[in-house]
């Protein structure tokens, strides 16, 4: 069992969902980036996303593209993120899923990329604009590594297309709470419970619901129905508003905090 | 190499890298658009179209002046003739057919000269359309007079303010419109570049100017031409105006990349002469990055062709050694747009003087017998002002 498998499954034993918290590694500069993943996994998160910076990112929103921006101007590569994961590891065990656009993977050489990845210390990767119909070359450089391949399943998807997607995924489905760019608030889809459902009958993985969600409640929500709440914008905007400044880890915290507590689910509403 | 239309691969270039968000209306518009390429009724429809609204064929005219001053008979396909100005036409209709066909009442496109947005503006005012043109800050400012022709024809002209505020980053927007709007817009993309089924699709829109021009010459001169020249951005006009001529091995095809100010990083858009495989905008091409796969930033005079990418049917092209690549400056362009119009009253779109320009930098090469047709995408109405602004630098 993968660190990030095992982690959804100690959140069930524990009758919450778990939380998966993004944030932009490099954002404001890596230095940052390495003393705030132990802080958000203090604070409840059970998997950390960490964002691979780009130039041209299509899927996210405004918040999570200046998080970018303020990371390539911070100098941030990924032979620097490779490196700060590989400092973290060495005293935090929380699992590391990275995000990133497949063209730094493919100019760092897929398999190689693969090995440092995973020597590093990333538990899973997720390549937001790498569909599965192009994704042979990856699907082998990373299963010999050992690393989750994670995929997003939009609320667009087909029903037969989801079963191909879930058939190429590892670690949890990363199930897109609505269509669009990450970050813009909005109630959670009410076809999403159906979504679920679907999703359970041609995958035993976990289920994971992102995009968009911001508060607390919306956490709830999604804990309700699936087995985890990824949360990304809300975070980012508050490292945008305190950038390096030591409260940033506070305010990091804090509501980190807020939204573990808010994937407990009430006795009897599995 | 292998070419599979069916899924967008040409060689190792091609294919659909785009979030799992967009997938399924990408999907779509490849199924919508396989269909209406096998619909005699809808190719009937856009011929009509082609006709009696762009205005098409356009004309294959004997530039005789510049012919004597090459030394050899040149013609220009005269797609600054078209409706509205420029080869983008041919696409936008195609496009907003497919659209049409599909039910959806919204179109929205990028645009960096100003000629594709005003291209999709007319077929949405043509069709009745919502339209919404995405456009790089720094565009509209070198381009204002597109952006108001724009607006006047009913469409909403948004300014990015992201990224490097020019081409790129208005494809950006859009792809992210798209997305938050699946259900109901169509993304009307005005090159061959991007995802699958785009490069295709546009192609085939565009290749109405290669099979005009093929049959215009051999009409007049009984024989195909020796040389093509195009410019190259994105690249619709010389895969449009190559793909007929493709498997005709003799005639060489030259597409003209915009060098800028020189090769140095962010001063031009030179992407097949100077860039590297990878992704950009949803496709496997060439493209400017540096050693991570960022994309860097581009440069022409020509707004039009301020773009890092290219099609990756070009790259294809390029692999294969069908076609060369090669490339002019911003200046050699500008006394290529003030040749043209002094000795034969055609004013070029900046973006086709760079083509003009290197006709005039190979004469040397030209023999006699060469028979060449260089492709006036467009008109230069929309550059006069950024022109004069510019000699008036220069101290011309």
């Amino acid at each position: 069992m993968s660190r990030i498998t095992h982690a959804f499954a100690k959140a069930q034993e524990e009758g919450r969902g778990a939380l998966v918290v993004y944030i932009t590694a490099g954002d404001p500069n890596l230095a940052v980036t390495r003393e705030l993943v132990p802080v958000i996994a203090r604070a409840g998160a059970d998997v950390i996303e960490l964002g691979m910076p780009y130039s041209d990112p299509l899927a996210d929103g405004p918040i999570i593209q200046a998080a970018g921006q303020r990371a390539l101007a911070a100098g941030t590569t990924v032979k620097g993120v490779l490196q700060t994961v590989h400092d973290i590891r060495s005293r935090c065990d929380v699992p590391l899923l990275f995000m990133t656009c497949y063209n730094p993977i493919l100019q760092h050489g897929v398999a190689d990329f693969a090995e440092d990845a995973a020597d590093a210390g990333l538990d899973g990767v997720l390549i937001s604009d790498l569909p599965p119909e192009e994704a042979d070359e990856w699907t082998t450089a990373a299963s010999d590594c050992a690393l989750d391949r994670v995929y997003l399943i939009a609320p667009t998807t087909p029903p037969a297309r989801a079963r191909v997607i879930a058939s190429r995924t590892s670690g949890f489905v990363y199930l897109v709470a609505r269509t669009g760019v990450t970050g813009a608030s909005a109630e959670l889809a009410p076809e999403l419970r159906g979504l679920v459902a679907h999703i359970r009958e041609v995958s035993n993985l976990p289920i994971a619901v992102g995009f968009g969600l911001r508060e607390p409640e919306q956490v709830r929500a999604a804990c309700s129905i699936a087995d985890g709440a990824v949360v990304g914008s809300a975070v980012v905007e508050i490292i945008a508003r305190l950038g390096g400044a030591e409260d940033v880890f506070y305010a990091v915290q804090q509501f980190v905090g807020s939204l573990a507590q808010a994937t407990r689910r009430e006795a009897g509403t599995t | 190499m292998i070419v599979d239309e069916k899924t967008g691969k040409f060689g190792r270039f091609g294919g659909q890298y785009v979030p799992e968000t967009l997938m399924p209306v990408i999907k779509q518009v490849e199924e919508a658009y396989f269909a209406a390429r096998e619909d005699a009724g809808f190719r009937a429809e856009l011929d009509h179209y082609l006709r009696d609204y762009v205005g098409r064929p356009s004309p294959l005219y004997l530039a005789e002046r510049l012919s004597e001053e090459v030394g050899c008979k040149v013609y220009l396909k005269r797609e600054d003739l078209n409706h509205t100005g420029s080869h983008k036409i041919n696409n936008s209709l195609g496009q907003a057919l497919v659209a049409r066909r599909m039910g959806k009442p919204r179109m929205i496109a990028e645009t960096g000269a100003g000629q594709h947005g005003v291209a999709t503006a007319t077929v949405a005012a043509l069709f009745g359309f919502e339209c919404v043109v995405y456009m790089g800050e720094e565009d509209i400012r070198r381009q204002a007079p597109n952006v108001f022709r724009m607006r006047l024809l009913g469409t909403e002209v948004r300014p990015v303010t992201s990224g490097t505020r020019v081409l790129k980053d208005a494809i950006n927007e859009a792809m992210r419109d798209w997305m938050a709007n699946p259900e109901t817009t169509f993304y009307c993309f005005g090159t061959v570049a991007g995802p699958h089924p785009y490069p295709l699709m546009v192609r085939d829109f565009q290749s109405v100017i290669g099979r005009e021009a093929r049959a215009q010459i051999l009409e007049a001169e009984g024989r195909l031409p020796t040389r093509l020249f195009a410019c190259v951005g994105g690249g619709s006009n010389s895969m449009g105006l190559f793909h007929a001529f493709v498997s005709d091995s003799d005639v060489e095809l030259i597409g003209v990349e915009a060098q800028g100010r020189g090769l140095s990083v962010g001063d031009h858009s030179a992407t097949l002469s100077a860039g590297s495989y990878g992704i950009i905008h949803g496709s496997a091409t060439y493209l400017l990055q540096d050693e991570d796969g960022q994309v860097q930033p581009a440069h022409s005079v020509a707004a039009g062709l301020d773009y890092p990418g290219v099609g990756p049917e070009h790259a294809f092209l390029k692999e294969t050694g069908r076609a060369r690549y090669l490339s002019v400056t911003d200046d050699e362009a500008i006394d290529a747009f003030v040749t043209l119009s002094r000795l034969e009253g055609i004013i070029p779109a900046l973006e086709s003087s760079h083509a003009v320009a290197q006709m005039l930098k190979m004469r040397g090469e030209l023999r006699e017998d060469d028979l060449v047709i260089v492709n006036i995408s467009g008109r230069g109405d929309k550059d006069a002002e950024e022109i004069s602004r510019l000699l008036a630098e220069r101290g011309a």
